[in-house]
C-alpha cells in the first residue's frame, strides 16, 4: 500500500493537477463516447420505426 | 466433421453480423470493467513510487495504453478498409468506420495525458519532437479519414477514398513506435519492448498490460456497439433491418 490516507492519495504527492488531470478526462472521455453510442443507436431505432411506419400507411 | 466447421464468411453480412455484434458486445463491457478495475488498483495501489518521478510518473498507467490502442486501432482500421477496398465487402468498410472515432479518441487521450506529465517532468506541455509530431499526425490521420468520410455522400464511394486514406497513412505508424530510435527526442525510448526485457518494475509492467487489456476490451466494445448503429443507418432500406425485435414498437 503506497498511501498512508486519503488526502495523501489524492495529494498523488504534488503531482494531483498531472496525475487526475489524466485520469480524469481519460475517464470522462470513455463515459462521454458510451452516451454518444447510445443516442446514436437510439435515434436510429426511431428513425427505422418512423419510416416503417410511414411506409405501412402508405400500404407499399 | 464437415458440420462442425463453422463458415466464417456467413458473418461477413450485415444481416448475421449484427445479432452476433449484439451477443459479443456485453462479455466486452464486462472484461473491459473487470481489466479496468485490475488495473487502476495496480496502478494506484500496488504498483511503487518511482525513484525519480515520485507520484507523477502514474500518468504512464493511462499515457502508454492510450498510445498503444491509438497505434494499434489505426492498424486495424486500415486493414478493414483495405478489406472492403480489395474484396468489396461493406461490412468490413463498416468496422473501419466503427473504429475510427474511438482511435481519435485514444490519439487525443495520448496528446492530453503527454502534455499532462511533460509540464511537471520536462518543463513544458508540448515539443515539436519526432514522436510527439508523428502522434500528433496519427490524430490527425484518423480526423481526416472521418471528415473524408463525413464529406460524400454515397457510402460505397466514401468507404473507397477513406480506405485509400487509411491505408496511405499507415507508414506512420512504424514511425511513431521508432521515432525515439530514429531521431534525438526528448520523448524516453521504449519502456516495453518485444526484443529485450523490460526496464521497469514487474508491478508497473503489470499496471500498463492491465490497463491496455482494459482499453483493448473497451475499444472492441466500442467499436461493435458503433457498427451495429453503422449498419442500422445505412441498410434501412434492407428487409432484416425491417424485421428486427427492436423495430417493433
Amino acid at each position: 500500500m503506497n498511501w498512508g490516507s486519503t488526502a495523501e492519495f489524492f495529494e498523488m504527492g504534488g503531482y494531483a493537477f498531472f496525475v487526475w488531470g489524466s485520469f480524469g478526462v481519460a475517464a470522462a472521455a470513455l463515459v462521454i463516447e458510451t452516451i454518444l453510442l447510445r443516442k446514436r443507436r437510439s435515434s436510429a431505432i426511431v428513425e427505422l420505426r418512423r419510416e416503417i411506419a410511414a411506409r405501412s400507411k402508405n400500404g407499399s | 466433421m464437415s458440420n462442425r466447421l463453422i463458415n466464417w464468411f456467413r458473418f461477413s453480412s450485415p444481416q448475421t453480423f449484427y445479432p452476433l455484434a449484439g451477443k459479443m458486445l456485453p462479455w466486452f463491457i464486462v472484461l473491459a470493467i473487470a481489466f479496468g478495475i485490475a488495473g487502476l488498483w495496480v496502478s494506484f495501489f500496488v504498483a511503487p513510487v518511482d525513484a525519480q518521478q515520485g507520484q507523477g510518473y502514474r500518468i504512464i498507467f493511462v499515457h502508454v495504453p492510450a498510445s498503444w490502442m491509438s497505434m494499434f486501432l489505426y492498424v486495424v482500421m486500415a486493414a478493414w478498409a483495405g478489406f472492403g477496398l480489395a474484396f468489396n465487402t461493406r461490412l468490413s468498410s463498416m468496422m473501419a468506420s466503427a473504429i475510427a472515432p474511438t482511435g481519435a479518441l485514444m490519439a487525443f487521450l495520448s496528446l492530453w495525458s503527454g502534455a499532462l506529465w511533460g509540464k511537471p517532468m520536462w518543463g513544458t506541455w508540448w515539443v515539436w519532437d519526432a514522436r510527439l509530431t508523428s502522434e500528433l499526425i496519427l490524430l490527425f490521420l484518423y480526423l481526416g479519414f472521418i471528415a473524408l468520410q463525413a464529406a460524400i455522400d454515397d457510402p460505397r464511394r466514401a468507404d473507397k477514398a477513406g480506405a485509400i486514406l487509411a491505408l496511405v497513412g499507415v507508414v506512420n505508424v512504424p514511425i511513431i513506435y521508432f521515432s525515439v530510435k530514429w531521431w534525438n527526442t526528448l520523448h524516453q525510448g521504449a519502456s516495453v519492448s518485444l526484443t529485450k526485457s523490460p526496464s521497469m518494475a514487474q508491478a508497473m509492467l503489470w499496471g500498463m498490460l492491465l490497463m491496455a487489456l482494459a482499453l483493448w476490451m473497451y475499444s472492441i466494445a466500442a467499436a461493435l456497439a458503433r457498427v451495429r448503429a453503422i449498419m442500422l443507418e445505412r441498410e434501412r432500406h434492407a428487409g432484416w433491418v425491417e424485421e428486427l425485435p427492436e423495430m417493433r414498437a
